[in-house]
């Protein structure tokens, strides 16, 4: 297999090459943005009350890590270094400009409830740190699956926690498109003289920063060179 | 009496980090000691200080839509409002860098000790949402405006000195393996902002 790889193309790196595989997946396990190298937790803490939010939040984010990613690499020779963090700020508060104006313009409803957040892209971590560590230093190819890595391992977390927000905190699921779906009957509920009551407790801030630490605690009890002396 | 209000809000009952998660990166990577949190702290109080009013007069005077009247009648039609988010983090990044040069100067074992933490005020989510909360809020003066910075540069500063001063002394616990560093800072914030809730919905 390897040798006709080399041959169908001598010189050009293959696309699903060791190298370029490790970096879409290290950022999903080992890597995590969020768990590991503590980036970008802001907003997945805030949003994560609904699955709805957190999905538009990750696709947001994941265009505008693309797009600076991209730009950065093929400008990584111009831009000079002290005032490079001024430029990066300008790439990415123009990108997140046009994700405000498209979320304002197609999906008004959402665009309310993310408020401020879709501002804050531009101070999330995770986009600036990406652009320092990765795309500072590399070409816009691997640049791009370091985003697109970095982009759906941070998605996975904010999904994960909306999830589990969202089914204890309402008892439902939302998808953008699709409302509100409720599963558990309406006479369980206790007041409609069942036994069940949704604990609101999970739409409260504080207990987004639980579920991430306890997901940090299941990650790093799996993995035991993670855990930190 | 309104500033109060304002001010003790912004501390206790919509707190920067138990509210609404900003600023959360540098709560975690910077809060190992209290030396050191306590210099971020203050930088964060100093420049939301100085950002909130100053990003206020160009909300009200440049982007808001008609803020431009004041200029010439003619127009009174236009809204730069798209242009807030790259007005503000202009603002803030420039503010950023004088507050470096200073405490360069005239700290040099706090510059040493924050490293690389100070530049990285320009991203921290704190400083851009407070100018995002003062425009969504609209304040009505510019009194207003600098009270909510300063009280949530306040509120930041509580935060990060509680939590650093918590995570010197749990090092003497026994903490599952897996939790200890991040995983235990995390729950313990959890809990902190459980126990400002009790703050919410507290007049003065």
């Amino acid at each position: 297999m390897s040798t006709e790889n080399s041959i169908a193309s001598p010189k050009r790196e293959s696309l699903f090459s060791k190298k370029n595989k490790k970096l879409l997946k290290d950022p999903l396990g080992d890597a995590n943005p969020i768990t590991i190298q503590v980036l970008g937790i802001c907003s997945a803490l805030a949003i994560t009350v609904q699955l709805q939010q957190a999905v538009i939040m990750s696709l947001s984010v994941l265009f505008v890590m693309i797009g600076g990613n991209v730009i950065v690499s093929m400008l990584r020779n111009l831009i000079p270094d002290r005032i490079r963090i001024i430029v990066q700020l300008v790439i990415i508060a123009s990108l997140v400009i046009i994700v405000d104006e498209v979320l304002k313009a197609y999906l008004p409803d959402v665009s309310e409830k993310l408020s401020v957040f879709v501002g804050l892209i531009i101070t999330n971590c995770i986009i600036m740190g990406r652009l320092e560590a990765f795309a500072l230093a590399n070409k816009p190819g691997p640049s791009v699956l370091d985003a697109i890595g970095n982009g759906l391992g941070y998605a996975w977390i904010l999904l994960a926690v909306s999830v589990v927000r969202e089914i204890f905190g309402s008892g439902a699921i939302s998808m953008p498109g699709m409302g509100q779906v409720k599963f558990l009957p309406e006479e369980w509920f206790i007041s409609a003289g069942g036994f069940y009551e949704n604990n609101n407790l999970m739409i409260l801030p504080p207990m987004a920063l639980v579920v991430v630490g306890v997901i940090i605690w299941i990650q790093r009890s799996r993995n035991k060179s993670l855990i930190e002396s | 009496m309104e500033y109060l209000s304002i001010f003790v809000k912004g501390i206790f009952v919509e707190n920067m980090i138990f509210a609404y998660f900003l600023g959360m990166c540098s709560y975690i990577a910077v809060s190992k000691t209290v030396k050191t949190a306590n210099g971020l702290g203050l930088a964060v109080i100093f420049v939301l200080g100085i950002t909130v009013p100053i990003n206020y007069l160009l909300e009200n005077y440049v982007l808001k839509e008609g803020a431009l009247a004041w200029l010439d009648p003619s127009f009174s039609e236009v809204d730069l409002s798209f242009l807030s988010f790259i007005m503000f983090i202009a603002v803030i990044a420039s503010m950023v860098q004088l507050v470096e040069m200073i405490v360069e100067k005239f700290a040099p074992a706090l510059y040493g000790a924050l490293g690389i933490f100070l530049p990285l005020i320009a991203v921290n989510c704190s400083i851009l949402g407070g100018a995002l909360f003062m425009q969504e809020r609209q304040y009505p003066t510019i009194g207003d405006a600098t009270v909510f910075g300063l009280g949530s540069g306040v509120g930041w500063w509580l935060a990060i000195v509680a939590i650093a001063a918590i995570r010197e002394k749990i090092r003497y616990s026994n903490v599952p393996e897996p939790l200890r560093g991040l995983g235990i800072t995390f729950i313990i914030t959890g809990l902190m902002g459980i126990a400002f809730m009790s703050f919410m919905g507290i007049e003065i």
